[in-house]
Order: structure tokens, then C-alpha cells, then sequence
């Protein structure tokens, strides 16, 4: 039987090397055109080279001016893949993310990519069409009134007018995905303004009086939080994803090593710093280490730079950090105060108030600190964890999987028990290449965004690992892996169970299993009925080659890791406790 | 959660927004989303053109309502909230209340009226639609006033609140001000 042959259809290679290079603003303006074709234009002038969307009919004017533009459209399986594509590929490079759907259910499609955006504050834009202006309201076909519907998942959205209005919104839309705090933005087009013509006239500068983002720290408060740090005896700080959203690791490696602060992360800002440098002590929360959760205990004080004290990361709040004075490093002003207390707040950018801090900050080595902190190290789950040779360990894997590729790949996730063994042990030193759904907790995630991680940095290793149920949840997006024709591993944590809603049953609902058995296809073959390589593990010593394998093959190729079914992810914080009562392997402490 | 907490309370808050389609609801899907009770809400024309004016009154303790005054502040439209609850500003609301009249209470409502400076804007031989204006609590009390009457309808507009003294919040080139004084007419 043959399989067909992928390379009838363009792929991106044939894409990228047709397409010219990016029309700019200068060459567009003024130029009469269709509203289809200015929304293409002005993808361009923004710099979108990306696209990752799924045609349908009110978008059909849209797709008929792209083949004539030099934008590179990934076609994807879903559109909910196209808005996580969208949000892969905005970590990887740091620019704004694209999605395109249609109108209905297209649109309606996107709704869970863009709330992943929203909670962990990823630039995307979503175009979306909509049925014509004279239709809306009517409950026409694929109606949906998608600006009503994304409302609290978006930063903001838009239902376009008039194809005038569609360059400068769509300027506006990435100025606000990407300026303050980053977030998801949704541009609504009527089919009808696709197919009107207008001249294109992208405007300068984007200045709205109600919108400011506070940048610039209050040099008063700068001040209140230096003078802690300095006198801090315990000190800790908690390392957020907004380090790296302002482009301030640089900045914070010197922060870092001049107040000799150790270094704890919430689950979003591993990469900030490099977990293998000697004051970095790993992941806070719920999974976190416990020498870190419980340095969070003891320690007097606390600077959180760049994260929001999400539930996860804080357990229980009224026993978080319950002896420590907090410093709390935000952009957004409605962070402050919402979930802990804080009581020195510094709103603005990170990289301005690290710039400002580290004028302020003396040299300190915290030694004892760190020595006791070394104390309160599980070395017995480690060893537990390393004595079982009869299954591919899933904490083996991780390691083997971080170790082959010298830590130097994009690492993704899906969301679950794996992405816990992931975020503890595949030691991430480097920015924006940790990609995980982190507020939103999306099953599915981990194939779209590494999709759209290896689209925009074609140049470095992606691999993505993945639990077999989120797996089961994005697994058609293989075909875009075979079509695009991306180097992506995958690495398949495969337990037979929705392992994470497992373990709860197992610990806090005494082992009451519900619905959590769950099935797969064979991976090898679905993998090779895709036009991928597939790779079976089912034994500890079988774990190197595989990833070794893997990577010696062009092409997108999953690897399914037989693992133990009932294995957990430890230490585990219990729902509604703080953070320092963590259960481990050998029950509670 | 912090066990600091004060007790929930009315706040009046002072809205400044975009004059764009779906500012309102963007108003009301936040604090609904953030678990806020809108008591009431009022909207309509400022001073300054292209910008509307919302005086909303909500439940919460005062960090509740601080908090909802910086979520209002991340919506593109939303340009000045001011908690005007404990400030020396003026709160008044419009109420509409239509009572039954018989030919014997008929002076007795009518001098009800009178005591909260009443107009009478409709009357008919069995009612008398008066109309009220002033703070919330005036217009609890004219009501329980006319009460024992019976009211046949009752429509109240919610408060409409203004700082005193000469100061107001300004939009100059494209900056959110507050200035003393009058500002300049406008060329």
C-alpha cells in the first residue's frame, strides 16, 4: 500500500522559499486595495511571516488574496490548534502570535487558545471573519457574536466597520498584544469588508489615552525594596514569566548574583534564569521542590519579579511565605495586593525596576541560608525514584531527554503529570524555551505549540512531551507536523490513565478511579498512518537510544514511553494546604 | 484570604469612558466577571465630547472595590475612576413614583410630596406621579412616606455623583488630568 506522498501540497519548505520577503509600510500605503487584501498587507507591514489558520466562508475573500501576499499560511487540523500554534510560536520568538478562523464555529474554535493567551499573557492576534455587516444580528449562518463571547478571555477586541478601519485596528492590535502586559486580541471582519476596497493607510504611532501601560517604577519604592533586600537574612526570590516577557534575564543574572539571593520559579518563569547556576533552586508550588517550599516557609523575605502569586504557586494563602516581608516586582497595577498581601509593591516593566534595584542593592552571599535551604533536600525520592529499573522511570525520561539534548532544545509540554516530572527535573537555562499552558492548564497544548515553536525558530530542537490523553486530544495536528515538514520529537508519557486526575482520585478520593482510564490507538502505527516515524519504549535501558534515534530523523517522530500507570508526581502539595505540609512517596511529613 | 478584611459596604464610583459601541457592557461583564454587585449604574454624556460618564455604585469592602477599580482600569476605554465614597462629593438620584390617590388622602399625599420639594408631573382623579430628587437615603424616606398610599409604580434612576469644589478631571492631549479651576473653552 502506498502512502501519499506528502510533498504534493506545498509544505513549507516550497512556501517559504516562494514567498518574497515581507511588503513594509512604506511600499503599502496609499494603495488602493481590498479589505482582504489590506488585512493581508498589514500582517506584513506588522511583521506577521506566520499565519496558522483554517479557511471557511466568511473568510473565503481572505484566502483568496493570501496566495498573492508573502505571508506563510499553516493550514492546522483545528482552529483551537491554530490559536495554541499561534501562542507556541509568540513564546518561541517573542513576537506576536497570528490565528486565523472563520466566523461560527470557526471562531468559537478559538475561544480556548485565546483564554491560554490571556491567563499567561502571550501576544496573539486572532483574525476572525464574520458574516456580512447586513446579516449580523439576524442569527445568520455560522453567526456568532464572537467580540461578546471572547470579551473576559481577551485584552481586547474589535468587530471591524469598514476596510479604512481594518490597517489601523490591526496596528492597534499588536501594539496592545505586545505592549504592558501581553495578552490576546481579536479582530472581527465582516465578510462584506473583506470585499469592499479602501486605500491602505497604516498609521505612526498607536497612542490611546486610555491605555498606558506603567513602565517606570516609582524610584520611592525602589528604594523601600532595596533597603530589604539588603538587610534580608533569608531572603528568596520568586522568578516569573514577566522577566522574560521585558527581556530582562540579562539584567537579572546580575540582580541575582550581586544580592546572592537564591532563586525559586513559578512554573512560567523557569527560563529566566538558568536552573543549573548555583543559586537556582527549581520549581515553587504545588509540585515544587521541597527544599524550595520549604525555604519559602523560613525565609523573611520574598521579591517576586514578574509573576501574579497564582494559586498553584502559593498554595494556601494565608500560610504562604508566612514570615516574610513581600516585594512584589508587577507591570500590571491590578496585580498588587489581589492574591497576597505585599508590602512593598513596584509597578512597572521588570527590566526598569531591575535597572533601578541594581543601583540600590549591596553584595551579599547568603551562605548559612543556603546551606540550610541544601538541608531540607528529599535526596530519599530521588533514589526511590532512580531503584526501579523494570519501567522507562517517566523522571528518567525527562532527565535523558534533557541530558541528550546538552538543554539546548525547546522543550513543550501538554498538561499533566508529565509536565510536573518536566517542569522538576529538565533543568531550563535558557528564555523562551520552556513552553508550557501554565493559568489556563489546556490539555492538547504540547503538539500546536511546539508546531508553532518550530515554525518560527527553525533554526533550534523542538521537542514536545505529552501525556497519552492530551496526546489523544491534538494528535490530528500530526498531519500538520507531515505537511509543514517539522523536525518535531515527541515524546508520549503513555500511562493508560489521565494520570494527573488519577492521582487525585488516588490521594484525596481514596483511590475512587472515575473515568480515568483511557485508551489509545497504537502511537507507532497512528504515527506511521500520518507519515511520521513512530518509536515504541517499554523497557528503562531502551530510553537513550530512542531519544537518540529520534533525533537522527528528519521529519516529525513520536516516541511512546511505555510507563508504570499508577506512578505520581512528588512531592505533591494538597489542594487547599499551604505550601510546606507536601505529601511525598513515603506519605505525608 | 486576608483575615484585615473590612466589612462590605456602598461605594460610588465615577467612571470616565471612550463614547464607543460596547463600552457598557465591557463595563458590566468586568465587575460581573470579578464577582462584583452592581447596585446601580448610571451613563450618559460629560462635558467633554467623546467621552461618557458612569457613576456605578457597588458592593464591597474597600480593597474588593480597589481591586475593581484597577481590573476597570485595564479596559482600553475606561480613561478615569475615582471612588468618590468617602469624599465631600454629591450623590443624587431621580425617582419617578406614581401613588394611589382617594378623595379623602389626596391633600395628605400631596403635602408628602411637598416636604421633599416634590414636582407633580401627572395626575389623574385616583393618582399622582411625583417626582424626587436627592441623595439615596432622602428618597428611602420620601418613599416611606408615600408608602402607606400605595405605589402603583416606581422607577428610580440611581445615584449620579459629582466631586465638589472646583476641580474636575480633564482629557488634555491625551493625557488624564485633574485641574483646578474652569478649564479654558474649548476653540
Amino acid at each position: 500500500m502506498a502512502i501519499a506522498e506528502p510533498r504534493e501540497v506545498l509544505t513549507s519548505r516550497t512556501k517559504r522559499s516562494e514567498r518574497g520577503p515581507l511588503r513594509t509600510v512604506a511600499e503599502l500605503q496609499g494603495v488602493r486595495m481590498t479589505g482582504a487584501q489590506i488585512t493581508c498587507a498589514a500582517l506584513e507591514a506588522e511583521g506577521a511571516d506566520l499565519v496558522f489558520g483554517y479557511p471557511g466562508g466568511a473568510v473565503i475573500p481572505l484566502y483568496d488574496a493570501m496566495p498573492s501576499t508573502n505571508l506563510h499560511h499553516v493550514l492546522v487540523r483545528f482552529e483551537q490548534w491554530a490559536a495554541l500554534a499561534a501562542d507556541g510560536y509568540a513564546r518561541a520568538t517573542g513576537k506576536v502570535g497570528v490565528c486565523i478562523a472563520t466566523s461560527g464555529p470557526g471562531a468559537t474554535n478559538l475561544v480556548t487558545g485565546l483564554a491560554n493567551s490571556q491567563l499567561d499573557s502571550i501576544p496573539v492576534v486572532a483574525i476572525t471573519g464574520q458574516v456580512s455587516q447586513a446579516m449580523i444580528g439576524l442569527d445568520a449562518f455560522q453567526e456568532t457574536d464572537i467580540t461578546g463571547i471572547t470579551l473576559p478571555i481577551t485584552k481586547h477586541n474589535y468587530l471591524v466597520q469598514s476596510a479604512e478601519e481594518i490597517a489601523p485596528t490591526i496596528r492597534e492590535a499588536f501594539y496592545l498584544a505586545r505592549s504592558g502586559r501581553p495578552g490576546p486580541v481579536l479582530v472581527d471582519i465582516p465578510k462584506n469588508v473583506f470585499q469592499e476596497s479602501a486605500k491602505f493607510h497604516m498609521p505612526g504611532e498607536i497612542n490611546r489615552r486610555g491605555y498606558q501601560p506603567s513602565l517606570m517604577p516609582n524610584t520611592r519604592q525602589v528604594r523601600l525594596a532595596a533597603e530589604l533586600i539588603n538587610a534580608a537574612k533569608k531572603p528568596l526570590i520568586m522568578a516569573g514569566h514577566g522577566i522574560m516577557i521585558s527581556g530582562a534575564e540579562p539584567l537579572f543574572e546580575r540582580f541575582v548574583e550581586r544580592t546572592g539571593i537564591p532563586v525559586i520559579f513559578t512554573l512560567l518563569g523557569q527560563g529566566s534564569f538558568p536552573e543549573s547556576h548555583r543559586l537556582s533552586l527549581g520549581l515553587m508550588g504545588m509540585h515544587g521542590h521541597r527544599e524550595v517550599n520549604m525555604a519559602l516557609r523560613e525565609c523573611d523575605l520574598l521579591v517576586n519579579i514578574g509573576a501574579r502569586f497564582d494559586d498553584r504557586a502559593t498554595g494556601k494563602v494565608s500560610t504562604f511565605a508566612p514570615n516574610a516581608r513581600i516585594v512584589h516586582v508587577d507591570i500590571d497595577p491590578a496585580e498588587i495586593g489581589k492574591n497576597v498581601r505585599t508590602d512593598v509593591p513596584v509597578v512597572g516593566d521588570a527590566r526598569e525596576a531591575l535597572k533601578l534595584m541594581l543601583g540600590e542593592v549591596e553584595h551579599r552571599e547568603h551562605n548559612e541560608w543556603m546551606a540550610w535551604i541544601e538541608s531540607q533536600r528529599d535526596t530519599a525520592l530521588l533514589t526511590a525514584l532512580e531503584d526501579r529499573p523494570d519501567w522507562p522511570e517517566p523522571y528518567t525520561i525527562i532527565k535523558e531527554i534533557s541530558r541528550v539534548t546538552e538543554g539546548e532544545a525547546i522543550y513543550c509540554t501538554d498538561v499533566g503529570q508529565h509536565q510536573m516530572w518536566a517542569a522538576q527535573h529538565l533543568g531550563i537555562d535558557h528564555p523562551n524555551r520552556w513552553l508550557t499552558s501554565g493559568g489556563l492548564g489546556t490539555m492538547g497544548y504540547g503538539l500546536p505549540a511546539a508546531i508553532g515553536a518550530k515554525m518560527g525558530r527553525p533554526d533550534l530542537e523542538v521537542w514536545t512531551i505529552i501525556g497519552d490523553g492530551g496526546f489523544q486530544m491534538s494528535s490530528n495536528e500530526l498531519a500538520t507536523c507531515v505537511q509543514e515538514q517539522l523536525d518535531i520529537n515527541i515524546a508520549i508519557i503513555n500511562n493508560g490513565y489521565l494520570g494527573m486526575v488519577r492521582q487525585w482520585q488516588d490521594l484525596f478520593h481514596q483511590k475512587n478511579y472515575s473515568e480515568v482510564q483511557i485508551l489509545g490507538p497504537d502511537f507507532v502505527k497512528l504515527a506511521e498512518a500520518y507519515g511520521a516515524t513512530g518509536i515504541r519504549v517499554t523497557r528503562d535501558d531502551e530510553i537513550v537510544s530512542a531519544i537518540e534515534r529520534a533525533r537522527s530523523i528528519a521529519g516529525p517522530v513520536l516516541i511512546e514511553f511505555v510507563v508504570e500507570p499508577e506512578a505520581n508526581v512528588w512531592p505533591i502539595v494538597p489542594p487547599g494546604a499551604g505550601n510546606s505540609d507536601m505529601m511525598h512517596n513515603r506519605g505525608e511529613e | 484570604m486576608d483575615t484585615t478584611r473590612q466589612k462590605a459596604r456602598r461605594h460610588t464610583l465615577v467612571v470616565l469612558v471612550e463614547d464607543h459601541p460596547g463600552v457598557l457592557n465591557r463595563v458590566v461583564s468586568l465587575l460581573r466577571r470579578r464577582s462584583f454587585n452592581i447596585d446601580t449604574i448610571t451613563v450618559g454624556a460629560s462635558e467633554q465630547p467623546g467621552v461618557s460618564r458612569m457613576t456605578l455604585v457597588v458592593q464591597g469592602d474597600d480593597q474588593d472595590v480597589e481591586q475593581a477599580g484597577k481590573q476597570l482600569y485595564k479596559l482600553m476605554e475606561v480613561l478615569k475612576v475615582t471612588d468618590v465614597t468617602d469624599t465631600n462629593a454629591i450623590s443624587h438620584e431621580l425617582v419617578l413614583v406614581k401613588v394611589a390617590t382617594k378623595p379623602q388622602n389626596r391633600q395628605e399625599v400631596m403635602l408628602a410630596g411637598q416636604i421633599y420639594d416634590a414636582r407633580f408631573v401627572d395626575a389623574t382623579p385616583s393618582s399622582l406621579i411625583m417626582e424626587v430628587t436627592g441623595s439615596q437615603e432622602r428618597i428611602d424616606s420620601f418613599l416611606n412616606m408615600v408608602k402607606p398610599y400605595g405605589i402603583r409604580e416606581l422607577v428610580r434612576t440611581g445615584p449620579i455623583a459629582m466631586s465638589r469644589g472646583g476641580s474636575s478631571v480633564q482629557i488634555r492631549e491625551g493625557r488624564i488630568e485633574r485641574v483646578n479651576g474652569v478649564p479654558a473653552a474649548a476653540d
